[in-house]
């Protein structure tokens, strides 16, 4: 195997990419060895280098803790769990949150077998105990494993004596009702508030 | 010269979807005519489709195999999304977890049961009504009857009556009166009345029918294959008797 093949089987394992989009890329490369093979290739190999998982909270950063948990602008009285790294990403892109966070590493299933031991909760519930926190909000994903985990999660600090609570569930911005799943509209239902007049 | 494609729509209640590959997903139903049975929804781990294939939603599916041994590929359409309205109840979200988890690890796969689908479907519709929990018992006694290992609670395995039937035994799965049973209560599995003749449900009583019945689900259908009772269960069990206990909910 040439390198330029073990380029494209290696460009074809990412996200979004297959076979014929991986040679695709590999050929733009390439062709931009210059202005964009290397300073990638640099890149790749700088991140490779220094990034870590924060100690305190699960992100990834190059910085062990992590900008966010060093930052000393941030709410430390809130924390905001979530499952997955880009589901901070995610919530950071929107730039209104302004607490902190905590990264369980995924979520419980009893089908692929992952308990409470293999996430990061154990560290999520001593930082609860912590006097400066206040509230925790639990972001799981609105799915059965992910309530299943918001549900264990609430149980295990109800000991830290911290307020839980829970991202709101119902109609997205600019949703329209007719197109909404049956769910949805049963949550949105159910999550109703008073209209302030 | 092709073969004939193989076919078929069905009704189904998801009991779990994994994820394959980027963007598809294995998803193993129970259907009304065609039991436990997989198959590969393309796009299934998409944001679109990532809903509808949540455990508990009752679906219309249409299978398409080109040989009847192939995993084959599933296209489905949600009918009714049941765990929608108890996302914020974590019993009745682990006891949904749990029915499903054990329903996917004991059925075998591609035998048509018509009774389990309904039974499965009963205790979905059962969970929007209070008094859920009997209702979830029942359904785990009667899959142990579905799969060969069915209580016997007609009548006292010692006596023959079946007045005041109050235990079950561990080793035969048949109930024992109060009196033949009292001198071994403590190697006994305590029967809750309400499995016997619509008793109403009293104190304990959720608790001791989880136990009877986890402990055959336990000796008949997990510990033979090394495996453990689902972790929901063991959640729905200790909110039980939580609840039992008088200890304050989760907000």
């Amino acid at each position: 195997m040439t390198d330029v093949e073990r380029l494209i089987q290696l460009l074809a394992r990412l996200p979004g990419l297959g076979p014929r989009s991986a040679r695709r890329a590999a050929l733009h490369l390439l062709k931009k060895r210059e202005t964009l093979m290397g300073p990638l290739t640099q890149a790749l190999e700088a991140v490779s280098r220094t990034v870590r998982t924060c100690s305190v909270c699960g992100n990834i950063d190059t910085l062990d803790p992590c900008g966010i948990c060093s930052d000393g602008k941030r709410d430390p009285a809130v924390i905001c769990v979530l499952e997955e790294v880009g589901d901070l990403w995610a919530l950071e892109r929107t730039g209104s949150f302004k607490g902190r966070y905590h990264v369980l590493g995924g979520h419980l299933s009893a089908l692929d077998g992952i308990g409470p031991e293999d996430l990061n909760i154990a560290m999520l519930v001593e930082r609860a105990q912590q006097d400066t926190v206040k509230e925790v909000i639990l972001a799981t994903n609105l799915t059965i494993d992910g309530q299943t985990t918001a549900h264990y999660i609430a149980e295990r600090l109800r000991a830290a004596g911290v307020s839980v609570t829970r991202l709101a569930h119902g109609v997205p911005v600019g949703g329209e009702l007719d197109y909404l799943d049956d769910g949805t509209l049963t949550a949105a239902l159910r999550a109703r508030r008073a209209v302030e007049s | 010269m092709g073969g004939s494609i193989m076919e078929w729509s069905d009704q189904g209640i998801v009991l779990s979807a994994r994820r394959h590959g980027e963007s598809s997903a294995i998803l193993s139903l129970l259907t009304e005519g065609h039991g436990r049975h997989a198959g590969l929804v393309r796009g299934g781990a998409s944001r679109r489709q990532r809903g509808i294939l949540q455990p508990g939603n009752l679906v219309t599916v249409a299978w398409r195999a080109r040989l009847e041994e192939h995993l084959g590929g599933f296209t489905v359409e949600l009918l009714r999304n049941p765990s929608a309205a108890w996302l914020d109840d974590p019993a009745r979200i682990a006891a949904l977890s749990s029915a499903c988890t054990i329903a996917d690890q004991t059925l075998p796969e591609r035998e048509p049961g018509e009774s389990v689908f309904n039974g499965l479907a009963r205790l979905l519709d059962a969970m929007d009504e209070p008094g859920w929990q009997a209702a979830y018992v029942e359904w785990e006694l009667a899959l142990l009857g579905e799969l060969g290992f069915g209580l016997d609670l007609s009548a006292c395995a010692a006596t023959g009556s079946n007045d005041a039937l109050a235990y079950v035994s561990p080793r035969s799965g048949r109930a024992v009166s109060i009196s033949a049973g009292e001198p071994y209560r403590e190697k006994l599995l305590q029967l809750p009345g309400f499995l016997i003749g619509g008793a109403p449900v009293g104190p304990g009583d959720i608790a001791a029918g989880l136990a009877l019945t986890g402990f055959f689900l336990d000796r008949h259908l997990f510990a033979p294959h090394q495996r453990r009772l689902p972790d929901p269960r063991g959640r729905l069990v200790e909110r039980i008797r939580r609840a039992d206990a008088g200890e304050p909910a989760v907000p």
